[in-house]
């Protein structure tokens, strides 16, 4: 067999490349290192692609502005597929190049990462996803899940379906059903709604679907069986789209269900389109491209040819999302920066008290380009959320139309909660919450 | 030339049956583990460690115990991920539950959980064979799958069932640091390929080896098939479980069942088919080729300025990994431990063949 010499040089050309040393990044040193974890294929793809083109397309607009006070910033993106343990590689591989922040773009990813972040020095921003105990920057020191969390997503839900009802007394007697991912993404709510339900009487039926959710006949007919007066969607990639076409099949009203943020974009409804008619979605940000931002970028990056995406594809939900995200990145260096001087390079660490200092009020919101799309935020030492403020859109069959009420969540509910599952975790953890004087640190 | 063994004699049995019988290769095993345990540790990058060697390590433990039951007795399993699983939330609940439990003795008890689903989902083994086998596994893999999520229970009541484990330490020493991790992962790989080694050299290995060959002649000459059987399931999945464990505490450290699917079966089965069926140094050549050989792919464009976009590389990557492995199928059907011994046959009368 002549082939054989040939594998065999193979087999040792690639022992011999494994064996070399990873070369070092050719980043320059007076440059802001963002890794950008992302997943462009697999059953998550179709949204995780508009999320890394809106990341992406802020750090190549920031640079084409003179960069974070001068500050260029350099980034690299890894494949991660949704996956823990490949995501664990890309931020062991990214991190060895002064990563100064992470945005793991998971709940899985997140959750593996939480615990070597701390070790590592390098703050988590989980913006509307990730642990919702994390809120709690008492103990979660490195985890910023700003805006929002599966709490707080949940308890807006439960509110604005009170308002439809007339108040939340009238839940009482109701059956509301939660159609959600198997996995720590779809399960996370499920404490905050047991305890609305308790609050205000309302059953709540708890139905799986197995991830990545491409099957869910199973579901959809106990919901037929149930008969719920509210279906609580909480999906992710393809099991939107799934559910959606599954509900339109069982003939189950679209007015009657409601999703997370998460299974509230462009791709979750396109398939459906016209049917999909009525479905309604927590709407985390703007979207569309009328904001001076999304105008300016679409001038300086796509204008440029410099475009991470299509040019359509600007200013859909997942794609200001991404831009959000690196926003907030980038203004909590800026932050740092005016602590710990200006054009200079921030560390991990300053990066983490940039964040813990945010305070983006409605002049720096203006100054962003984002007049009245997004409400001020500002963080603390104690709460790394800095705003629960979330509005409700809805498929009209062509386009999101957003709805004017904005919710806040109800802190005598999260709080507590809050901070019960997260002195669990110190417990279990054995760490101690920080102390007040950690918190100029 | 350099790796002859003329003159090398044995005098006694002992001799004649050791593991490494040619004074080269205990000089070439000797010289690698000396670079496992010294050189590394010194020099080696945190990167190359969590990302590359840990997992490396763990994996092939979890493909050397599914070797002893599909390559070496010859029972198809694909349920691999779900015994990995047992292992990791065995070991797991013995941890958290039982006060003072120390990490070897939580590892092992989930290990011996292992063997007990193992062997369980093995009864079938006594009636079914081949293919038809392999779907009973399966139905290990979807149980198991759905025992975690499901049932709260296993995950410590965690509301989301994610469960985490931190501060592990083994006989006061923290395992921490990457060094620390990858030194743990190093020992009991090395011991239990020593075992796994002289078990398929002793009686019970040869068993195996007859069952898989042809269990009816085997049981002609006296081989229980229900004992060799079991004891090969009972075998693989301790094995297996303690590198389910080893993957949930050492490696991820916050774990679902995810991390434990029907793929993590597959890629495993791959491995050892890739690697050499019925061969533990095989193991370690497929555990290298499947988790190594992705991510080198992955940076290559990088490393030589290509720039190409994550999604394409990503597609590349699944090309070029696929297509390697049917050209070392097509090349060496009996994997890559075969090609490592061709070679060394070459090796004997290199540089002066006939």
């Amino acid at each position: 067999m002549k082939l054989r010499p040939f594998a065999l040089a193979m087999a040792l050309a690639t022992v011999g490349a494994a064996t070399l040393s990873m070369p070092a990044a050719a980043q320059q040193a007076n440059e802001q290192f963002f890794p950008l974890l992302v997943y462009r294929t697999g059953a998550y793809a179709p949204n995780g692609t508009p999320w890394a083109n809106g990341k992406q397309d802020y750090v190549k607009y920031i640079n084409a502005t003179g960069g974070i006070n001068g500050v260029k910033i350099a980034y690299e993106e890894c494949e991660t597929g949704y996956a823990t343990d490949k995501g664990v590689e890309c931020y062991e591989r990214l991190k060895g190049k002064k990563a100064t922040l992470i945005d793991p773009q998971a709940t899985g990813i997140t959750f593996a990462l939480t615990d070597k972040a701390p070790v590592d020095k390098i703050p988590l921003i989980t913006l509307g996803y990730g642990l919702a105990a994390s809120q709690d920057g008492g103990v979660f020191k490195w985890n910023f899940p700003l805006m929002g969390s599966y709490w707080t997503a949940a308890d807006a839900l439960i509110q604005h379906l009170g308002k439809k009802e007339g108040g939340l007394d009238k839940l009482k007697g109701k059956k509301i059903a939660l159609v959600y991912h198997d996995s720590p993404f779809g399960k996370e709510p499920i404490p905050l709604l047991q305890k609305r339900a308790q609050m205000h009487g309302f059953e709540l039926v708890l139905l799986p679907v197995t991830a990545p959710g491409v099957e869910q006949k199973a579901t959809w007919l106990q919901v037929r069986q149930q008969r719920p007066d509210y279906t609580l969607l909480w999906g992710w990639g393809v099991m939107n789209s799934t559910a959606l076409k599954e509900a339109v099949a069982t003939g189950y009203p679209r007015e009657k269900l409601f999703g997370v943020w998460w299974s509230g974009a462009e791709p979750d409804v396109k398939d459906v389109g016209a049917n999909a008619k009525g479905y309604s979605a927590l709407a985390l940000n703007p979207h569309g491209t009328e904001s001076p931002l999304v105008k300016d970028i679409l001038k300086k990056v796509h204008d440029a040819g410099q475009g991470s995406g299509p040019r359509d594809e600007v200013g859909s939900v997942l794609y200001m999302r991404g831009l959000l995200i690196q926003m907030f990145a980038v203004e909590a260096v800026r932050t740092a920066q005016a602590k710990f001087g200006q054009g200079k390079v921030m560390t991990g660490e300053q990066v983490r008290w940039g964040l813990e200092n945010l305070n983006i009020d409605d002049k720096r919101i203006g100054e962003l380009g984002l007049a009245g799309l997004i409400r001020p935020l500002k963080t603390s030492c104690t709460d790394h959320m800095g705003s629960t403020s979330v509005r409700v859109h809805s498929w009209d069959g062509s386009q999101w139309k957003m709805q004017p009420d904005w919710y806040e969540a109800d802190k005598s509910v999260i709080d507590p909660m809050v901070r019960e599952a997260a002195d669990r975790y110190a417990a279990e953890k054995q760490i101690k919450r920080r102390d007040a004087s950690d918190c100029n640190a | 030339m350099l790796y002859r063994e003329n003159g090398q004699f044995k005098a006694s049995y002992a001799a004649d049956q050791q593991i490494f019988p040619i004074l080269q290769d205990r000089v070439a095993i000797g010289a690698l583990l000396a670079i496992a345990f010294i050189v590394l540790p010194l020099f080696g990058s945190e990167y190359l460690f969590r990302a590359i060697l840990i997992p490396f390590l763990i994996l092939a433990l979890a493909a050397l115990g599914l070797n002893i039951l599909v390559g070496y007795c010859g029972q198809i399993s694909l349920g691999t991920g779900a015994f990995m699983a047992v292992g990791a939330y065995g070991a797991y609940n013995f941890l958290v539950r039982i006060d003072g439990m120390p990490l070897i003795g939580a590892m092992l008890l989930g290990g011996l959980s292992a063997t007990v689903i193992g062997v369980l989902f093995g009864i079938p083994s006594l009636r079914i064979k081949g293919l038809y086998l392999a779907m009973a596994t399966l139905a290990a893999q979807f149980f198991t799958d759905w025992a975690f999520l499901r049932i709260s229970w296993f995950t410590n009541n965690s509301s989301s069932g994610s469960v985490s484990v931190a501060g592990l330490n083994v006989f006061g020493l923290p395992i921490e640091s990457p060094v620390a991790k990858y030194l743990f992962c190093l020992v009991v790989v090395c011991v239990f390929a020593l075992m796994a080694k002289n078990l398929t050299r002793s009686a019970i290995g040869r068993q195996w080896m007859a069952i898989r060959d042809m269990d009816v002649a085997a049981a002609v000459i006296g081989i229980r098939p229900m004992y060799a059987k079991l004891s090969a399931f009972a075998v693989s999945s301790f094995i297996v479980g303690v590198a389910g464990a080893l993957w949930a505490f050492i490696h991820l450290g916050a774990w679902e069942p995810a991390a434990f699917s029907i793929d993590r079966s597959f890629q495993l089965l791959f491995m050892v088919i890739i690697g050499g069926l019925g061969s533990i140094m095989g193991a370690f050549f497929g555990a290298a080729f499947i988790i190594v050989l992705p991510i080198l792919l992955d940076q290559i464009p990088q490393w030589f300025g290509i720039p190409l976009s994550t999604a394409t590389t990503s597609h590349l990557v699944h090309m070029i990994f696929g297509a390697l492995i049917v050209f070392f199928l097509i090349v060496e059907p009996h994997g890559l431990a075969k090609l490592w011994s061709i070679g060394k046959q070459k090796l004997r009368l290199w540089p002066f063949p006939h």
